[in-house]
């Protein structure tokens, strides 16, 4: 495990190209979901504002390789991942879930092959694109699926949901499983809808701060009125 | 009033001089020592090379390799990642020879523009190289429209798609390789063809492509390297799908999301894998 | 005439304008010092550097309007440029499949004239393994095999060293004599040209300067270049019947002439003595040496004086006369040996 990490470390701190930095005087490290980058990067400039002399760096990425970062010995005061599972890879620290993120399906504006409930997506001649189950959003597709007992052949498995996205974007696919808060981020490029088997396969969004100090309170302002007004606007419902 | 006149008669050429022999004492100094200079950063750049390969080997989960080689997706996806990886160098070879051809020996308008121009998907991310083939050749691309309206074909998510992928990011390799040898090659050889009666295309085939042909097989081996490792712009143009479009490099940025071990093995399948046929292709040329 | 020509060829700084005409089974030598224009004037005639103006006309037959490939024409170039790739065979039947003959049929044509060549033992032999001689009897053999109209070489022994040289020029000679078309060979070498030719045109600067046959020429050069060539002293003069005025020198020559002229006699004419000799040749002046130097087995003296020469003389003259740079010797020719003739 240890052997494997470390060669992972190399590899991805190379293709990140940032190193997190050792002690952190008045520097405030976050790694968080790519999901998060919108409303986080927002919140940290508040953060910055109520705390002068803090500043506030982010390391944005896939969970599964921040996690790995992390155990790897990346110096960091708070993580905010995707799924418990990568949080719990990550780190034994306490960690509260502060957003959930549900499915919901996107198809292009026009919305040329009359999608409106997911069974509509068993017909083979509606061409359908998924995360891969590697990833957390394909994972929740898959139960999502079976939940609904509905059989979906996808013309391709995504990499990550931005690039399964960008397909219904492109007009490539005729619908797609994504996050809701992916679906608000791209309002007016494509159009959203709902699906009650969604609720079968929420995501859960966990936090934890990892050191003593102002980790904590970047935690509350997260959790705080504001930090739910902000994830709320992006499409994540907060508990 | 001038006076015209003779020293001798012209030597005649053609007898080459005869070289002088190296003195015994200086010949171990011309043949002796390696310049350092050359040498270090030569055995840096190596290991620069290899040293990643080589942790692929340490870190390798040896015990459990034969158990995942036997996985019916691994082998899926090598087998596509051959085939399409062939018939991509194929289609390069069959545009990117004539293409090569045109920028070395015809002068044209404009020239300089299109040979940057053929260096682009070098350039670009092949993630953007990907987005643009699909805004081309996409369900709502020019070309693709086109395609899909007149013969039915749609080339994203298709096998099809993944070799036209790989073909738009290898080709500057097999242009640029080719072009190098037809400019280096000697064009009188394409005269003395002319004066034998050879049209253009009898010239082309009979006389410039057997002369460039070291240069047309290492491009060819370049761009066939290249469209094995492809990854961005098939997995955004071909999309992902076992069997169809997932190829090696697919199957291992997969693989790293959840099970880092499975993707070290995956690599190194495809490493080893190229590296034989690269080996035993090099070996045939080089005794041809 | 078969060939009638005027190739006018114009780039910065140089420009070739001549006129030639060669009739069948004429081998017309091309001769001139390097630059001079004679391979532009040849690649000219082969269609491969483009007219600026003029013509070239064979059988009637308006080649210049023709691309090299449609010109009935063979060539042998200075390096043969052989395709390294195909065997001996291969290459002689590369005109003839151009032609489109079968392969059978171009091969069948290619082992006859490599046969005729001599080299039937080589015919798979790639040019790599071929020795220079070979290769240019090779090259001679691809060029006839197209059965050109007009045989264009360019310097065609010039990648030989000297012993094959001999061999190949005489079984060059040989074969031009058997080809029954035009032949424009090019070459610098006036041996060469001397052997190879029925008539020389010599070019310098782009323009014809003198035309002739190999004796004519030889005997009669008309300038500095060809005078060196043909190892003559040269002078041009005012004639005068018998006597022509070169300088402040009057020369006694065997031939009557009127008006501007040209005197030349050969090195070997010319006789060094230490004291003005009595009963004494008609031209005679006084020279210095100015530089002695080995010339096969005589020795040759640069002389300075009323006129520049060189004087061809034996190794025990030399001692004889104790001859050393600087002195001051007799120079004298027979008048019999002093050639004049217009100029």
């Amino acid at each position: 495990m240890f052997r494997r990490l470390s060669l992972l470390l190399a590899v991805v701190v190379v293709l990140a190209g940032c190193a997190p930095g050792e002690a952190r005087g008045g520097e405030l490290t976050v790694f968080a979901a790519a999901s998060l980058t919108g409303t986080f990067t927002e919140l940290g400039a508040a953060f910055e504002a109520e705390h002068p002399g803090v500043r506030v760096r982010f390391s944005f990425g896939s969970s599964a390789t921040l996690a790995q970062q992390i155990a790897q010995g990346a110096p960091v005061d708070v993580f905010a991942s995707a799924s418990p599972a990568t949080m719990k890879a990550a780190t034994d620290a306490k960690a509260v879930t502060f957003a959930r993120n549900r499915l919901r399906i996107a198809v292009p504006v026009a919305n040329p092959a009359g999608v409106d409930e997911l069974a509509d997506l068993a017909d083979p001649r509606v061409k359908v694109a998924l995360c891969a189950e590697q990833v957390p959003c394909g994972a929740a597709a898959v139960k999502a699926l079976e939940a609904a007992g509905v059989k979906v052949t996808p013309v391709t498995l995504e990499r990550d949901v931005k690039a399964t996205l960008t397909k219904v974007e492109l007009g490539e696919v005729d619908a797609a499983l994504v996050y809701r808060t992916d679906v608000a981020a791209a309002a007016g490029r494509v159009t959203g809808i709902d699906f009650p088997e969604a609720a079968q396969a929420v995501n859960d969004y966990p936090i934890a701060a990892l050191t003593a100090g102002p980790a904590a309170e970047f935690v509350e302002l997260v959790r705080s009125e504001r930090g739910r007004d902000v994830l709320t606007r992006a499409g994540f419902e907060v508990p | 009033m001038s006076s015209a006149n003779t020293p001798e008669p012209q030597k005649r050429p053609g007898a080459p001089p005869k070289r002088g022999g190296v003195p015994p004492g200086r010949s171990g100094v011309v043949a002796g020592r390696l310049p350092w200079v050359l040498v270090v950063p030569a055995v840096l750049g190596l290991g620069f090379l290899v040293l990643p390969l080589a942790g692929l080997l340490i870190r390798a989960p040896w015990a459990t390799l034969p158990s995942r080689l036997a996985e019916p997706q691994v082998l899926e996806a090598l087998r596509l990642s051959l085939v399409t990886a062939t018939v991509a160098t194929a289609v390069c070879l069959v545009l990117g020879v004539p293409l090569a051809w045109l920028l070395a020996r015809v002068s044209f308008p404009g020239r300089r523009v299109v040979r940057a121009l053929v260096t682009v998907p070098l350039v670009l991310p092949p993630v953007v190289g990907g987005v643009a083939l699909l805004l081309v050749l996409g369900r709502r691309g020019v070309a693709g429209q086109w395609l899909e309206s007149a013969f039915g074909v749609s080339l994203p998510f298709t096998t099809a798609g993944v070799v036209v992928a790989e073909a738009f990011v290898a080709m500057p390799f097999l242009v640029i390789s080719v072009e190098g040898a037809l400019r280096g090659a000697d064009q009188r050889f394409e005269e003395a063809a002319a004066t034998l009666g050879a049209s253009r295309w009898t010239v082309f085939r009979r006389v410039t492509l057997p002369l460039v042909m070291p240069g047309v097989v290492a491009g060819a081996v370049l761009c066939w390297a290249r469209a094995l490792g492809e990854f961005g712009a098939t997995i955004t143009f071909a999309g992902n799908f076992p069997g169809r479009t997932q190829t090696m490099p697919l199957a291992v940025y997969l693989a790293l999301e959840t099970e880092p071990e499975a993707a070290i093995v995956l690599s190194l399948v495809l490493l080893a894998v190229s590296v034989i046929i690269l080996a035993s292709l090099r070996d045939r040329w080089v005794s041809a | 005439m078969t060939l009638h020509a005027r190739l006018v060829v114009r780039r910065p700084a140089f420009a070739l304008d001549v006129t030639l005409e060669v009739a069948a089974g004429e081998v017309v030598a091309l001769l001139g010092p390097n630059g001079a224009g004679k391979t532009t004037a040849l690649r000219a005639l082969a269609g491969l550097t483009g007219l600026s103006g003029g013509h070239v006309t064979l059988d009637g037959l308006p080649l210049h309007e023709l691309p090299a490939e449609r010109r009935p024409i063979g060539m042998v170039f200075q390096d043969y440029l052989l395709f390294p790739h195909l065997s001996a065979l291969d290459n002689v039947a590369f005109g003839p499949r151009c032609q489109g003959r079968s392969k059978t049929a171009a091969r069948r044509v290619a082992a006859e004239l490599l046969e005729r060549v001599g080299l039937a033992a080589q015919a798979s032999v790639r040019p790599a393994g071929l020795s220079g001689g070979q290769a240019q009897r090779v090259a001679l053999a691809r060029a006839l095999a197209v059965r050109p109209r007009l045989l264009l070489l360019d310097e065609p022994l010039a990648a030989l060293d000297a012993h094959t040289r001999l061999e190949v020029r005489s079984q060059l000679r040989r074969h031009l004599a058997g080809f029954d078309g035009a032949t424009v060979l090019v070459t610098h070498d006036p041996l060469d040209a001397m052997v190879l030719a029925d008539r020389l045109v010599v070019i310098e600067d782009g323009a014809v300067v003198q035309e002739g046959s190999p004796a004519d020429v030889a005997r009669r050069p008309r300038t500095a270049y060809v005078a060196r060539l043909v190892g003559l002293n040269l002078y041009q003069g005012l004639a005068e019947g018998h006597r022509v005025k070169v300088g402040e020198l009057l020369l006694t020559a065997a031939e009557r002439v009127d008006g501007p002229a040209f005197v030349a006699f050969s090195p070997g004419a010319l006789a060094l003595y230490r004291s003005r000799p009595d009963g004494s040749p008609r031209n005679l002046w006084q020279a210095t040496i100015d530089g002695i130097e080995r010339h096969g087995d005589n020795v040759r003296v640069h002389l300075e004086g009323p006129i520049a020469a060189f004087a061809d003389v034996t190794p025990a003259a030399v001692a004889d006369l104790d001859l050393s740079p600087g002195r001051l010797v007799w120079a004298g020719v027979k008048a019999a040996e002093t050639h004049a003739y217009p100029a």
